[in-house]
């Protein structure tokens, strides 16, 4: 109970921290912008004629994350260290893990939002067509889920540096990893010359493979956890990197 | 309320506090003093908490940091080196922060906000970003963040660098004022500080322990305490220096000044300070004009060089 109060009070500090900066803004404009403009130029979507967000709208996100996510991650630790306020944070009287999983949650939620507002995407499908609806909220689901995984991977990088440009280059790296994992023309490559066994492993770990399920409607728990647990696994080695820093 | 055992903390290599032991009680200020690099920030990263030791204990108010590290760190209040604050907050933000993240919820919260505002002058600026403040000023914000749960126990690392001289003062005052009813820990390089504000005063000098004692006691260490200096009129240096060497409490004497017949002499006690020598230089130099006559009490820079300097120009050779 005061456990989550505590993780509470950090996720409204950093929330507040996200819109008393130009951050915040600037983040959610590119994205709306990007978004506009994947979904009804690049996307084709008035040329596909059909009332589906799947294909113009959806595939565009593990790109766009790409580089949005690490934007929104890098600052979490990198600027704590740099400022020396992490020294401030982590002898206040709560858990390491409250602070990490207050920060992440913060970022978390701020993304929620900027997701939240794409909605006039969702009320103009609606409005020329008869989409299905739930296969929309699966896939916001899956989105809202992937962004969490992105963003885990940077609090890694973020907590491995003071620099905040390094922790973006890092995560937008391993990022790139994550998707690339799964995009078809990778694994197109990797087929040639791999065992159908290892191309599979392979596969599994790209957020492209577990993202597609949700993309056709479809929660599969398989897929949830892989989000879930990239998350938990990610938030776990940033207070494993947080404790070794500060043991010297 | 802080009670340090042979703390000791490795980087590497390197040492960084080896085999350090104190403890501070309610009510006392302790002073802690070394050259830059010998461990003073280290030993108070340790003490809140920060840095995990690599031996040693350390308890505060009966609880063990590593073992109760939340029930610990509630009864401190910490002043980090270089006062960090959140940069991208209101003053009032982050106050509002450090109360709630203290637990002080409602009222209590608001209360504690508005004393320690008060306590550290910190009204006129109260919704100005932390960015944009003075250094003065944000050393105050963090400051009053250390306090505002008004904790039993106060870690404060060099509380006073980069203030101006009316801020030094004005911090040093608080210190001592709150030192009554607390156990106060600040580090500094500034020796008035000491006399100013601590109760007692450790020296640290490459992560060892090298002198632990109240100002006065460590002032007696000096060479300067309980010298005499003496200005006479109308005789002749040579004159004075052999008259006072015929003193049995003279060991040595020098002069240190000698113009247009005033001389000024200085003589240093055998076997430590008393009071007996400038009694015994009085009686020797009571045929002639005396000016002045005093004792010394000691420079606390002069111990504090004097200990710290021998090895590091050994080392340096």
């Amino acid at each position: 109970m005061n456990a989550w109060r505590n993780v509470w009070t950090i996720t409204k500090r950093e929330l507040a921290a996200y819109f008393t900066s130009p951050l915040a803004y600037v983040f959610i404009v590119i994205f709306l912008l990007l978004c506009g403009f994947f979904t009804f130029f690049v996307g084709g979507f008035f040329e596909r004629q059909e009332a589906s967000l799947v294909r113009p709208f959806f595939d565009w996100h593990p790109w766009f994350y790409l580089f949005l996510v690490p934007a929104v991650g890098m600052r979490l630790w990198a600027e704590e260290r740099r400022v020396g306020t992490i020294e401030l944070l982590l002898t206040m009287p709560i858990t390491a893990w409250q602070a990490i999983v207050g920060k992440f949650l913060a970022s978390w939620l701020f993304l929620a939002l900027a997701l939240v507002l794409t909605f006039p995407v969702v009320l103009t499908v609606n409005y020329l067509g008869n989409p299905d609806n739930g296969v929309i909220l699966t896939a916001y689901i899956g989105s809202w889920l992937m962004a969490g995984a992105y963003l885990a991977v940077s609090c890694i990088t973020s907590a491995l540096t003071r620099s905040q440009v390094v922790s973006f280059i890092v995560s937008l790296v391993v990022c790139l990893f994550l998707i690339l994992a799964g995009f078809p023309p990778v694994i197109n490559v990797l087929e040639q010359f791999a065992s159908p066994g290892l191309v599979d492993l392979v596969t599994s770990f790209s957020v492209m493979t577990h993202f597609e399920g949700f993309q056709k409607g479809v929660l599969d728990s398989r897929d949830i956890l892989f989000f879930l647990s990239v998350i938990g696994f990610s938030l776990f080695t940033t207070s494993v990197i947080l404790r070794t820093h500060r043991a010297g | 309320m802080i009670k340090v055992q042979n703390l000791a903390k490795v980087f590497g290599t390197k040492r960084a506090v080896d085999d350090v032991s104190f403890s501070v009680n309610r009510g006392e200020v302790l002073g802690f003093l070394g050259p830059n690099g010998a461990g003073k920030s280290t030993t108070m990263r340790m003490i809140t908490g920060f840095l995990p030791p690599s031996a040693g204990t350390v308890s505060v108010g009966g609880f063990d940091i590593v073992e109760h590290p939340i029930q610990a760190r509630r009864l401190i209040g910490y002043l980090p080196e270089n006062a960090p604050a959140y940069t991208d907050m209101t003053v009032y933000g982050f106050l509002n922060f450090a109360a709630e993240i203290r637990g002080l919820r409602g009222d209590a919260r608001k209360q504690a906000v508005n004393r320690v505002v008060e306590m550290c002058f910190l009204e006129s600026v109260l919704h100005q970003s932390v960015e944009t403040l003075s250094k003065g000023y944000r050393h105050r914000t963090c400051l009053a963040q250390s306090i505002i749960h008004d904790p039993d126990v106060l870690v404060m690392d060099e509380p006073t660098d980069g203030l101006d001289p009316n801020q030094k003062h004005e911090v040093r005052q608080l210190i001592r004022r709150m030192g009554e009813k607390k156990a106060i820990i600040f580090s500094t390089h500034i020796l008035e500080e000491v006399d100013a504000a601590c109760s007692r005063a450790i020296i640290i000098d490459r992560g060892k322990i090298v002198a632990n004692g109240t100002p006065q006691e460590l002032r007696q260490k000096s060479e300067w305490a309980g010298a005499v200096t003496l200005r006479v009129k109308g005789v002749a240096a040579t004159a004075v220096t052999t008259k006072l060497y015929q003193v049995p409490q003279v060991k040595r004497v020098t002069v240190v000044d000698d113009k247009d017949g005033h001389v000024t002499v200085q003589a240093f006690p055998k076997g430590g300070a008393n009071g007996a020598l400038a009694r015994a230089i009085g009686e020797a130099a009571h045929e002639w004009q005396i000016e002045q006559l005093r004792t010394e009490e000691g420079r606390l820079d002069e111990v504090f060089r004097s200990i710290t300097m021998p090895d590091t120009a050994k080392e340096a050779a």
